[in-house]
């Protein structure tokens, strides 16, 4: 019986091989779109493609126009800060804000080139960049998110399907301006995982792709960065989205509250009331052999080479500096930090004076949480640390204007205070007139590239003295933690106990042959 | 001239010797737990610091039927009567072979300082580590169970750990004091075989 299973499941393995590498998803669907009519034309951009997907998918546009996908903004309902790439500051390229003719090519739609773009325009909504199954299907670097010429884009509308690994990745997995650049969990070697690097998508083995946890309703995707689950909670979910207020993407959607049902593992359930899953089950970050951005210093940007090129110096296949961005240093299967962390996430808005840390930081935003609110958990993290620039005198962070081929766009002229003038009068805010630059850190929530249980942390890797949270305070861990004073009068009294003894032993000894002399 | 009589009986014995390996291997265990030291992995001895803790508690249930059906319970009742000469033939009639102060019975096999320091043992040392040790065993059942309004982990650690050096403090004394019988081997073979040879000249206490 068990040879049959054994056989059984290579059988399924091979034929799971087989369909992943002639790549079609048709059988799982209805419709052909090889064989609609409204497919079977030349498409001359992107907008066309879409006036033909919303002839029979009426709602889909009008779906994404209510997501953080298209608006790319976000109230957060916990303190009201109104966040979104769209309004948001980071420590990589910034913000979008006067670089969206750039950014934009990770829009989910066409032609967001200014702040004059049309966010109720229905055909301007881009189907075929989460619904290509071709991986034929690539926007533009520098033209708000319209496709490139070359695409056909005939031959990829035939041909749409679901979302992929590939589909998301495109974006998220480049997040940042380059591959594995922002995350630190997400990179293009997730689009193809073996089960050591996440043994959820494992490509031969669950082969999840990300809306098998990120499910969506009418287009509204679930989990974000922006107020993501962090506390433990008692609800159990099945894994099923009924209502739009809720989120599945976390492991209690399908794993419950206490997943660990080996008798010897089950105390490690109650270590979920202060431990997120993912600190434990994500050892570390950047395990695909993708390196991950970890420093980025804005300050050191502006050298050019004798042809008045900037500079660019690569180490190992990574960009370590380069005159348009200055000095990146990069982290590959590295530990993540730890914090206490109960899902509310404060960002430091433009319109917002910088506070300094005591760490020395800006923090570009806050995860918050502590051990004695009761909400927290501790998460693992990256922490992203750079030196970006600000305007000494409002006190503020600043938007520069780095794209393009302008007067003032930094990556042309090296100007910074016209790249950042352009950038603030972009963003309607007041500048100084003066740039200075200043140290921010960003923290990134770790939630990817799930181990196997067996690769998970080992209990002393923090349950030791200089463990992974030994900079984690408010918790006694077993191991971690002792009384200094217990110890020393503990073992002094143990020490002394046996001197004793020793010395009376000897006593005994001399005694016995003092008396045989006599 | 010495006589032979039968100290610890066989079900003692057995019990002794056990309790023995098990104190040690918790004592082992439970230092690495503490943090003391690196041997086994911090999460191999706390699986071996339960098991081992589980088959004490077994070995308890036993040895405290076995203590109250043959009433040898008693043999802890405590007794202030000639701790002074036991204390004076520690600190000087053992080395002038003076005769020890105390004759081993079947009726009464520890000698006044014994039956005090098994007192602290079973009425201190004990029921702290027992105590902390059932917190700590139980201490994911806390809040379900309503304790975690009067424990904290810290403190629940921190007398258990004050048990364990009181524990291995008396373990010290307690091998050091085995070789102070008529010869360095009599206690440990009396422990083993069970029969201790009797001096008929000292005095009964």
């Amino acid at each position: 019986m068990k040879k049959l299973s054994k056989v059984v499941f290579h059988v399924g393995r091979v034929f799971i091989l087989f369909t992943l590498v002639t790549g079609h998803a048709s059988a799982t669907s209805t419709a052909d779109h090889t064989k609609f009519k409204e497919l079977q034309v030349l498409f001359e951009s992107g907008p066309e493609v879409t006036s033909a997907c919303i002839k029979c998918h009426t709602e889909a546009a009008q779906q994404i126009h209510k997501t953080k996908h298209w608006t790319w903004e976000f109230l957060n309902p916990d303190n009201k800060q109104r966040v979104g790439k769209k309004n948001i500051v980071n420590n990589f390229c910034i913000t979008p804000k006067s670089n969206f003719e750039h950014c934009t090519a990770c829009h989910i739609g066409y032609g967001w080139r200014d702040n004059n773009f049309d966010f109720t325009s229905e055909e301007n909504v881009d189907c075929l960049v989460c619904h290509d199954t071709t991986g034929a299907y690539l926007k533009s670097g520098d033209n708000a998110g319209h496709p490139k010429e070359s695409v056909d884009l005939s031959y990829v509308a035939q041909n749409v399907g679901k979302t992929s690994r590939d589909t998301c990745g495109v974006c998220h997995f480049f997040g940042g301006g380059g591959n594995g650049v922002k995350h630190g969990d997400m990179d293009d070697s997730l689009a193809v995982p073996d089960r050591e690097l996440d043994v959820h998508m494992d490509a031969v083995g669950a082969d999840f792709t990300c809306s098998t946890c990120h499910m969506s309703i009418d287009h509204d995707v679930a989990g974000s960065r922006y107020a993501p689950e962090a506390k433990h909670t008692d609800d159990y979910h099945v894994h099923r989205r009924a209502s739009d207020e809720e989120n599945n993407a976390h492991c209690r959607a399908c794993h419950g509250n206490k997943p660990h049902k080996k008798e010897d593992k089950s105390r490690l359930n109650h270590h979920a009331l202060k431990i997120a899953c993912q600190t434990c089950h994500i050892s570390r970050m950047a395990r695909g052999g993708v390196a991950t951005r970890m420093t980025w210093d804005w300050s050191t940007a502006g050298k050019l080479d004798e042809s008045g090129k900037p500079e660019q110096i690569m180490i190992d296949g990574n960009l370590v500096y380069d005159g348009r961005r200055g000095n990146i240093t990069y982290g590959e299967d590295i530990e993540p930090e730890y914090i206490w962390f109960n899902g509310t996430v404060r960002y430091q808005l433009l319109n917002e004076k910088v506070v300094l840390n005591e760490d020395g930081y800006v923090h570009v935003n806050d995860f918050e949480g502590s051990p004695d609110d009761g909400k927290s958990r501790i998460w693992p993290v990256k922490v992203f640390r750079g030196v970006q620039p600000y305007d000494p005198e409002m006190n503020r962070l600043v938007v520069p204007h780095t794209t393009g081929s302008d007067e003032a766009s930094y990556w042309k002229h090296f100007d910074w205070v016209k790249a950042v003038q352009a950038g603030m009068d972009s963003a309607g805010l007041p500048f100084s007139g003066t740039v200075d630059f200043i140290k921010t850190q960003m923290s990134w929530p770790i939630n990817h590239m799930v181990a196997p249980a067996k690769d998970a942390v080992a209990c002393d890797e923090c349950h030791s003295k200089n463990g992974r949270l030994k900079d984690i305070d408010g918790i006694y861990i077993p191991g971690r933690d002792a009384s200094e004073k217990l110890n020393f009068y503990g073992w002094l009294i143990a020490l002394l106990t046996l001197v004793g003894v020793v010395l009376h032993g000897f006593g005994r000894i001399f005694s016995h042959f003092w008396r045989r002399r006599t | 001239m010495t006589e032979k009589v039968m100290i610890f009986k066989r079900f003692e014995r057995f019990w002794h010797w056990t309790q023995a390996t098990l104190v040690i291997m918790l004592l082992f265990s439970g230092f690495e737990i503490h943090g003391s030291y690196k041997v086994m992995g911090f999460e191999e001895a706390v699986m071996l610091h339960r098991t081992v803790a589980w088959s004490l508690v077994t070995l308890w249930v036993f040895a405290i039927f076995w203590h109250l059906t043959t009433g040898e319970w008693k043999q802890y009742i405590p007794t202030l009567k000639k701790v002074d000469a036991m204390i004076k033939y520690y600190l000087l009639g053992i080395f002038i072979r003076a005769p020890h102060p105390f004759r081993q019975t079947m009726l009464k096999k520890h000698n006044p300082l014994q039956r005090l320091a098994y007192l602290f043992q079973w009425v201190v040392i004990s029921p702290v580590i027992w105590a902390t040790g059932w917190a700590y065993l139980f201490y994911d059942k806390w809040e379900v169970w309503g304790l975690d309004k009067y424990l904290v982990l810290e403190d629940v650690a921190f007398f258990h750990v004050v048990g364990a050096f009181m524990m291995l403090t008396f373990l010290i004394a307690h091998l050091y004091l085995i070789t102070t019988g008529k010869t360095v081997w009599a206690h440990m073979k009396a422990m083993i075989t069970g029969w201790e040879e009797i001096d008929p000249d000292a005095e009964e206490s």
